[in-house]
């Protein structure tokens, strides 16, 4: 060859015959100098390879098990990653033979057998290469996997629980966690939800799964948990250890709109915050806004923790004032996304506007919301009986009549009650236990209700809900009777279209939301 | 013995010789029209086959070349004369010259490829010799043999006189020989020529025999076809065909003893 690329004249090389030394036939000369028939039936390459073998397979996930203890999902009838398993299963002398093909003969799917043929190369004597086909037939037995013996065995069998407990009256934050676990699909590998008084639980089939929920709780509300284990079944010779494990969640009593009593050494801390303070949003930190001077600390979960306090009125004792008067003092603050005006009120509670003239002066910081005439809740702390130990620690303390919290939209909404909303939102399937003392459906029905109306009136809440589109709504022809003022309700950009597969409608892809 | 007379000595292919459990006759065994060379081996039976078949016409020599016993491939001869390695003990070359006729030749060389079987291939009239052999080597030959020498390769391997057998009436080269070499060999050497097997399809055609103007012998694992296509290149077949037969079985029967 290198001859020839020299440049160097090659006289034509024509090969000739010679006689197969075992049966005479003429043929071109090969290594063996024998023919390839009687090579063939001489030398067999196939010899030491395997023609049975066996395969075990889940009829339960239809998994093949990978010995001694994997099992291998996805693998179709007569696809090519069946074909690698089993070639990897017949453990082929990757030294001595080259498989050249591989393929599968069809063979009945309840035969319970898979059969291949290959072709395999591999050195006869003298250094010729002889190519031949090899016939594999591998038998299919049925085992459940471990995963599916258990799950049969107990399919209720949960590993570690996941608590949530939060010490209020209400289920408020019960239900925005639900829109969030929702929303983040941090459920999905929960067997079971069941709801238990003041709060949830959460069981998973394993303890990572509940770790991981638990992570996602830490990172969306301020808590404290510990987390146990009981022992439920030990082997002995292998020391291998089954134990149940219980993550005692419990999440910080104070709430959105809570008014809150700062213990004194808090307060110092926080720099002489006033010790009076709205919480005016709760993740997984606290934020707290004076209302008197408009300063705002955040407390995380574990300072909140490491000096516990209880609130001093919570949304419940809201009570509802109409504005008389108001005169704005200073000029607009921005704090943590929202704007506050502080602004001088004269105000008067519902219950007294016309009966008696006792009315209030305060200052509030909802100077920006109000004007004459309008609606605001607040909490009555002239009438409040307060048996705070924490307001007692103060010294000197004087405490502001009322304290104005929320523009409220009562009136109007009266008009729409009973109206259908624009958007909905999904539920978690939760086990209810219908039996036990305590419920009351009624009150939590209210509740719900006025968790929906937070939503419509807190963009800020509405940050990590998804809202759908509610296909039933129909808008009826008296809402078009221009409403004076406007009610805030969700524009439309906001919401998802839910995502229905169905074959008659068309695939509506949801609009993402903006915020 | 009866040496003048060439058309009586019989005709024969010995097919099924063994050294030591060993097929390869060529390696233990020189065999020319004047003389035959064997090896010294364990057992006698290799010795009494060549006895048998040769002891009357001309002499069957026991010897070593070197000490070793793989005298076929390291010395070159014909009828005219012999060519030793430079290896060759004094000895050995002093039992030589008295055993051998007087009409050879029996000369030692120095050659730097001293393994003068693999390289030089002859009969009585023309050799083929390795490429890189000394042209003092090459005069030698011509000298002692009384051949004309050609340089030559076959199949591209230079080891001609391992891979080719020939005598005065044919020869037996490489299976891999193609067709245009062939017609070259066979115009130099003035003898048919075929490409073939020996001891069941081995290539090294000077190893696995041994052959001279009317005997041929060949190891054990020779297969029919091949002792058929060496019978026919090597003219052995012609006249007298039952006692080829004859000799062929006692042959045959000796080497499995």
């Amino acid at each position: 060859m290198e001859m020839e690329q020299s440049g160097m004249f090659m006289p034509a090389q024509t090969v000739g015959t010679v006689l197969c030394c075992i049966c005479g036939v003429a043929m071109p000369p090969n290594p063996a100098n024998m023919c390839v028939r009687c090579l063939r039936s001489r030398v067999d390459i196939t010899e030491g390879l395997i023609r049975h073998a066996a395969i075990v397979y889940c009829p339960e996930c239809h998994s093949y098990l990978q010995p001694p203890r994997t099992w291998i999902r996805g693998l179709e009838p007569e696809s090519k990653e069946l074909l690698a398993f089993c070639l990897r299963r017949l453990r082929l002398p990757q030294r001595r033979i080259r498989l050249v093909h591989a393929e599968f003969i069809w063979t009945e799917p309840h035969s319970k057998r898979l059969r291949l043929r290959l072709r395999v190369q591999a050195e006869a004597l003298h250094g010729a290469i002889l190519e031949q086909a090899h016939m594999v037939e591998l038998t299919v037995h049925d085992r459940l996997c471990d995963n599916c013996t258990r799950a049969q065995a107990n399919p209720d069998q949960w590993s570690a629980v996941v608590q949530l407990r939060q010490l209020v009256q209400h289920r408020r934050t019960f239900f925005y966690l639900e829109q969030l676990i929702l929303r983040h699909g941090a459920a999905v590998r929960a067997i079971r939800i069941a709801e238990a008084d003041h709060g949830l639980d959460f069981f998973f089939g394993s303890r990572s799964h509940a770790t991981k929920f638990v992570d996602f709780i830490n990172g969306v509300a301020p808590i404290r948990f510990r987390n146990d284990k009981q022992l439920v079944s030990h082997d002995v010779k292998s020391s291998v250890y089954n134990y149940k494990h219980t993550f005692s969640v419990e999440i910080s009593p104070v709430c959105r709109e809570d008014l809150i009593c700062l213990p004194p050494k808090l307060a110092n801390a926080l720099g002489n915050l006033g010790p009076l303070v709205l919480c005016t949003r709760v993740t997984n930190s606290i934020a707290l806004l004076d209302p008197l001077t408009l300063r705002s600390a955040f407390l995380d979960a574990n300072q909140y923790w490491r000096a516990p306090f209880k609130s001093l009125l919570t949304s419940r004792q809201l009570v509802e004032y109409i504005v008389l008067d108001i005169e704005v003092e200073s000029a607009e603050v921005h704090i943590g996304g929202s704007k506050y005006v502080m602004a001088h009120a004269q105000v008067a509670r519902i219950t007294d506007f016309g009966k008696n003239d006792t009315m209030f002066t305060i200052r509030t910081h909802l100077g920006h919301l109000l004007n004459p005439g309008d609606y605001a809740l607040g909490y009555d702390l002239y009438s409040a009986n307060n048996n705070d130990f924490d307001i007692d620690q103060h010294k000197n303390l004087v405490l502001p009549e009322t304290i104005l919290v929320k523009k409220s939209y009562q009136e109007k909404q009266s008009k729409k009650r009973g109206k259908a909303r624009t958007w909905k939102v999904k539920n978690l399937n939760m086990e209810v236990d219908t039996t036990s003392k305590g419920r009351n459906d009624e009150k939590r029905n209210t509740e719900y209700e006025e968790f929906l109306r937070d939503l419509e009136e807190n963009p800020e809440m509405r940050f990590n809900i998804s809202l759908y589109r509610n296909k039933e709504y129909q808008p009826s022809e008296a809402a078009s009777t221009a409403d004076g003022d406007d009610i805030p309700s969700i524009p439309l950009e906001e919401l998802l279209a839910d995502l229905d597969l169905s074959e008659d409608e068309g695939n509506q892809n949801g609009e993402n939301m903006d915020e | 013995m009866l040496l003048n007379n060439p058309q009586e000595m019989t005709i024969s292919l010995s097919a099924g010789v063994q050294f030591e459990n060993n097929c390869e006759v060529g390696v233990f065994s020189k065999l020319t029209n004047a003389y035959c060379l064997v090896a010294i081996g364990g057992s006698e039976s290799f010795y009494s086959v060549f006895e048998s078949e040769l002891a009357d016409v001309i002499p069957v020599v026991k010897t070593s070349i070197a000490g070793t016993r793989i005298i076929g491939r390291l010395c070159a001869g014909n009828k005219n004369g012999l060519l030793l390695p430079h290896t060759t003990t004094d000895q050995e070359l002093q039992h030589l010259r008295n055993s051998l006729p007087d009409g050879v030749v029996v000369q030692r060389i120095d050659e730097r490829l001293s393994a003068l079987g693999n390289c030089i291939a002859c009969n009585d009239h023309v050799a083929l010799t390795h490429p890189d052999l000394d042209r003092e080597t090459e005069e030698l030959i011509a000298d002692v043999l009384g051949v004309e020498v050609f340089r030559q390769t076959i199949a591209g391997n230079i080891l001609v006189g391992s891979y080719c057998a020939f005598s005065n009436k044919g020869g037996l080269v490489h299976p891999h020989t193609s067709i245009e070499d062939l017609d070259e060999l066979s115009t130099l050497l003035q003898v048919p020529l075929v490409a073939g097997t020996v001891n069941r399809g081995s290539e090294v055609i000077a190893s696995g025999m041994t052959v001279n103007d009317w005997t041929a012998f060949c190891g054990s694992d020779t297969t029919a076809t091949e002792l058929s296509v060496i019978e026919s290149v090597f003219k052995l077949r012609d006249a007298q065909p039952n006692i080829i037969v004859d000799e062929m079985r006692k042959s045959l029967i000796d080497s499995y003893v």
